[in-house]
């Protein structure tokens, strides 16, 4: 498809057409919002975070005869979220660093995605590191500042006690090292960083300096983190565009959301 | 010696439940004395404070000098089996349903003669011993045992009637992840239940004795967790119509009151768990245990929640757990009224601190999850309705019993271990 306008209407006229076409498709990022969908553990003296449940206030019956509806409770940290960045220590000075302040346009932007699913289906402890990142930029270009990179690891397929991977000695899953989070953010200038897994730092992320390094320096810049997204093989390495747009909670640190990507059509 | 059951067949898809009918419940409000002294199973009667008569049946004024001051108190159950006959037919239709009946009259070494009913190995004219328990009416009944066990006792028709005897029957345990799971299925499996289901909450995430539980003959682990109404719904949409006793382990422990908390996040975890996960179960579980109360040998036979003792008295060092476990008792109470149409009993276990992560620190007597387990075992063998296990919760009844305003002030400065 070329483009053949550049007034703005004209714009997202065409973007309409090719919606409606097929020329540009939506991509569903988001896992259902599930009883049964893992959430971080933490040391049990902790406070949790909370699963989601869903309670049926009425099904076209005595307790409301025409309408069914439910009560739903989680915590912002479930499901496929976002987090802003007054989730970590770091941020909690960040200006607009709540889900409510942040201002609508960083919500919708371009994405590269970086595939690490051999690595991680070889070792569940992979690391996302500058080399990999230099490697891939080496391929498809410096990462533009402003974009979302998403750690592709295929994780999203796993089910049950394989998605956290929990052992004696914690979780095992793969994830970013320090100093390739302090690329992303200080040299390249990203908005944000996601990951298929629970978290936006490996499993054993405490064990880094500073442990969650993801966590650290994303938030502590100003950055957002995606966690628990799905169906990231289905987006190409560059060139489509990430919607994500988390509730608006006064003082969110963070939301349950629907991740889409709109990319070029197969036709 | 009693004839032992055999396993029970396969239900007759074809044939009707049979409906729980009810053995007479009215009582006047002085009887009901005895049917407190049967939940613990206690064979009491009341004795003048001023005479020392012994009462039977209860009454209002004693039966010697009016008093009336006539508290209960624990009587010598040996007596002699004067009279018996069995009952070949009745205008009652829940004895009509059970004939033959045995029932007779003991003469107690302690004085009264009392009407009871009678097991099938009681020897006529023999010695035998009184026990006091509930029947399906919830009321509290006399029965003539024989003074030592025969072989099989236990399965006598009569006496299953007032037991929730775990053989041959299928036991739901809520909660796996707790630490008392390994126990308490192992008891069961030992008590000759026949399949002993096991709750499974967050099958994502693995815990330490998951294969212990999965060795025990006759466990299946199956999903559930009593925090999530769909989950439970769905486990009973299963196996409701086959859960004969209903063991809810599932309890939410944090320490901590409310000012050192600072939040009500723990709060809420332990209500949702140990009070809305009761009513999430009864809600799905409940009808169907309570319409299948007289389905043959393994029909619908008991409830058992796993309460903090702390529900008479609030722990301090443990206050918002307290509280919560004082809402699960209440809703018990609630519990009962509502299963006792089906014959189902509702027993209450309380205990205090239990041998397990969230006390380490607090001091001996804790209650030891094999202890737990062995007493509900037997108290369902039994036939009991409350049960108070170990000595923390032992000693807290009896003082909370004395007065309960006097145990509150205790209470204030019971050391909650450094917790």
């Amino acid at each position: 498809m070329t483009i053949q306008a550049t007034d703005p209407s004209a714009l997202l006229g065409n973007l309409a057409e090719a919606l409606a076409t097929g020329a540009i498709e939506v991509v569903d990022l988001t896992h259902t919002l599930d009883q049964d969908f893992p959430v971080i553990v933490l040391p049990p003296e902790f406070g949790q975070c909370a699963r989601f449940r869903m309670e049926e206030v009425s099904a076209y019956d005595h307790r409301g005869p025409a309408w069914k509806w439910h009560n739903f409770t989680c915590s912002e940290h479930t499901g496929t979220h976002f987090d802003a960045p007054s989730h970590w220590i770091s941020g909690r000075d960040v200006p607009n660093g709540s889900v409510d302040e942040i201002p609508a346009e960083r919500f919708i932007g371009p994405v590269c995605v970086i595939d690490c699913s051999d690595g991680a289906a070889a070792d569940e402890d992979f690391e996302l590191t500058p080399e990999i990142i230099e490697a891939w930029e080496a391929e498809h270009g410096r990462i533009p500042a402003e974009s979302w990179v998403l750690m592709r690891t295929d994780w999203s397929k796993r089910r049950g006690a394989a998605y956290l991977n929990m052992r004696e000695d914690g979780a095992h899953s793969p994830g970013p090292t320090p100093a390739a989070i302090r690329l992303l953010v200080d040299e390249r200038g990203i908005r944000g960083f996601g990951t298929e897994t629970v978290g936006t730092d490996a499993g054993q992320g405490s064990h880094y300096t500073p442990p969650y390094p993801a966590h650290f320096y994303l938030h502590g810049a100003g950055r957002y983190g995606l966690q628990c997204l799905n169906n990231l093989d289905r987006l190409p390495p560059t060139g489509a565009m990430l919607i994500a747009t988390p509730l608006k909670i006064k003082n969110g640190t963070g939301s349950p959301l629907r991740v889409v990507a709109l990319v070029p059509g197969r036709t | 010696m009693t004839d032992a059951i055999l396993p029970p067949p396969k239900k007759d898809p074809q044939k009707r439940t049979r409906t729980q009918t009810l053995p007479s419940g009215l009582r006047s409000r002085a009887a009901l004395g005895l049917t407190a002294a049967a939940a613990e199973g206690r064979f009491m009667l009341q004795v003048c404070g001023e005479c020392g008569a012994l009462q039977y049946p209860p009454r209002d004024a004693c039966s010697t000098c009016l008093s009336t001051e006539l508290p209960w108190r624990d009587i010598d159950p040996a007596g002699k089996l004067i009279a018996e006959t069995t009952v070949r037919t009745s205008t009652n239709t829940y004895f009509r349903e059970r004939t033959p009946w045995r029932v007779g009259t003991v003469r107690l070494d302690a004085g009264p003669s009392v009407m009871c009913h009678v097991h099938g190995d009681a020897p006529r004219g023999g010695r035998v011993r009184i026990i006091n328990r509930l029947d399906k009416s919830g009321q509290g009944v006399l029965y003539a045992l024989p003074p030592e066990g025969t072989p099989n006792m236990e399965d006598d028709p009569q006496l299953r009637e007032i037991t929730a005897d775990p053989k041959f029957r299928r036991v739901l345990i809520t909660d796996a992840r707790s630490e008392n799971a390994v126990a308490l299925a192992e008891a069961f499996a030992k008590a000759g239940a026949s399949i002993i289901f096991i709750g499974e909450p967050e099958g994502w995430r693995p815990y330490p004795h998951r294969a212990a539980l999965d060795a025990i003959p006759n466990v299946q682990i199956v999903p559930l967790d009593v925090t999530d109404t769909a989950s439970v719904a769905e486990l009973a949409g299963e196996i409701g119509g086959k859960t004969d006793i209903l063991v809810n382990n599932a309890r939410f422990v944090r320490p901590g009151g409310i000012m050192d908390r600072g939040d009500t996040v723990f709060a809420r975890d332990e209500m949702e768990v140990n009070y809305l996960g009761l009513i999430r179960l009864a809600q799905s579980f409940g009808p169907a245990m309570r319409g299948r109360g007289a389905d043959g040998d393994n029909s619908a036979a008991a409830w058992v929640n796993i309460l903090s003792v702390y529900a008479y008295s609030n722990m301090p060092a443990f206050g918002a757990f307290s509280a919560s476990s004082a809402a699960a008792y209440s809703l018990s109470q609630c519990l009962r009224a509502e299963m006792r149409p089906g014959g189902v009993r509702v027993m209450n276990v309380y205990t205090g601190p239990t041998d397990d992560a969230w006390h380490q620190p607090l001091p001996p007597p804790k209650v030891a999850p094999a202890a737990l387990a062995r007493s509900i075992v037997s108290s369902l063998k039994d036939g009991l309705e409350d049960v108070f296990v170990g000595d923390v919760a032992k000693d807290l009844i009896e003082r909370w019993r004395a007065g309960a305003k006097v145990l509150e002030r205790e209470m204030s400065e019971t050391d909650g271990g450094g917790a």
